[in-house]
């Protein structure tokens, strides 16, 4: 007999303790190649109130869509001093905000590029699991033909696609809403 | 094409939903339309990894952190990072936390009325060996109430964090302790519907890890997900021939 996944449990109330030593807001330093941007947002509970103590995991390819990860081996270069993975905790009324580099298009299952994207954890008081979804970027013309999108129910997909903040700079907005009208899209991934 | 397998999904009742009343803090966390199932791709089936850079090597002993000794029954906790095929995960990264022997954590936000110890942080981390093992030495967590219901309490317990190999492998569980009486009573434990996949978080006393004189040892393994035996296939063209 094969053995079981342990269960998941919540991060409680005081993961602070032990998580914030991989904190990282900023995920790409000032010589990485790529376009610098800047994702911001907040995590909403039911009543439409921020979470003062959630977790955000992101995990991204660099601009060449390359994961700095040993099966990744697509002929890409990996870029150093880019690992692609951030930490980022909520402040007290829910908002989070982290920096980095736009990734590039990474292959899907189906041979064709996936648009690009960051992969999201989502971690709290409250979750029994992980919840994981993912932010995708505006105006870009892949994001009709992506593969994972494509599992989503066409008037929900608005909901992983961030907005650009208007004004200087490469600033996006993107919100995880877990519950109501505009509730984000979470993705089965298994755990 | 990267013809990459990705990783097993749970067996139903094997993990917890996401909205389960009994606990509360999931009524307005929890979503309420359904997830959508996506195939693994490289984006899940790699993860980061962190290397001996990341990691301090004095980490694992979290009675050593000050000059003093925390107070409290000194225990070792270890076992080994697998996964469900009982392959081991060298090199991933274990990150624990917990509160102190009176069952206070050192976070702001925890107002229980119970002392804090200025020699215990509560907070380790480490690496797998290359044989998926790993070791803390701490000292044994205690109860605490809290606001779920009335006269509600938390059994003892530790939290484990562990990336394993990939994205689609992270975990992060509670370790409880054999014997504790409230285990039975806890909404937190209780979440997971499959009574043996429960039993996997409750850790198991142990002579051979135990140091004489000194603390006693409790094995705790850590199961993540396997991997698939095949890739993903599209589901309408993969039959023709």
């Amino acid at each position: 007999m094969s053995l079981r996944a342990t269960p998941s449990q919540t991060v409680g109330p005081f993961f602070t303790i032990g998580c914030d030593r991989l904190n990282t807001s900023e995920l790409a330093g000032p010589n990485v190649p790529g376009e610098r941007i800047e994702v911001s947002g907040r995590v909403i509970d039911g009543d439409g109130v921020g979470i003062p103590d959630a977790m955000l995991e992101v995990w991204q390819a660099n601009s060449a869509g390359k994961y700095a990860h040993s099966e990744d081996t697509q002929d890409k270069q990996i870029d150093a001093g880019f690992q692609g993975f951030g930490r980022i905790p909520t402040g007290p009324n829910g908002e989070f905000r982290f920096i980095t580099i736009k990734p590039g298009p990474v292959p899907g299952p189906d041979g064709r590029p996936q648009a690009p994207h960051i992969a999201v954890s989502v971690f709290m008081r409250g979750l029994l699991r992980r919840l994981v979804t993912r932010v995708y970027f505006p105006e870009e013309a892949a994001n009709d033909e992506d593969f994972a999108l494509n599992f989503v129910e066409a008037e929900r997909r608005g909901t992983l696609v961030a907005r650009k903040v208007p004004g200087e700079g490469n600033n996006l907005e993107w919100n995880i809403i877990l519950q109501g009208e505009n509730e984000t899209v979470f993705f089965d991934i298994g755990l | 094409m990267l013809n990459l397998k990705g990783f097993r999904r749970p067996l139903p009742g094997t993990q917890p939903n996401h909205l389960h009343p009994a606990y509360l803090s999931s009524i307005k966390r929890a979503p309420t339309k359904p997830l959508v199932a996506i195939p693994h791709t490289l984006s899940e089936i790699t993860g980061p990894a962190f290397g001996s850079e990341r990691a301090d090597l004095k980490a694992f002993d979290l009675t050593k952190q000050y000059s003093g000794e925390p107070l409290g029954e000194r225990i070792v906790v270890s076992g080994r990072v697998i996964d469900e095929d009982g392959r081991v995960v060298p090199h991933t990264l274990v990150e624990i936390w917990q509160c102190n022997a009176a069952g206070r954590y050192l976070h702001k936000v925890d107002q229980h009325d119970a002392p804090l110890d200025p020699n215990f942080t509560g907070c380790g981390h480490t690496l797998t060996d290359a044989a998926g093992r790993y070791r803390f030495v701490t000292i044994r967590p205690g109860a605490y109430p809290w606001g779920n219901h009335h006269n509600a309490w938390r059994p003892a317990h530790i939290h484990f964090s562990v990336f394993g190999p990939a994205f689609a492998t992270r975990l992060v569980t509670q370790m409880y302790f054999p014997g504790d009486a409230l285990i039975s009573f806890d909404p937190i434990f209780n979440c997971t519907a499959d009574e043996a996949a429960r039993q996997r978080m409750i850790s198991r006393f142990d002579w051979q890890t135990t140091l004489p004189e000194q603390a006693l040892g409790f094995q705790f393994d850590l199961v993540l997900a396997g991997r698939e035996a095949t890739p993903w296939e599209p589901p309408a063209r993969a039959k023709s021939k």
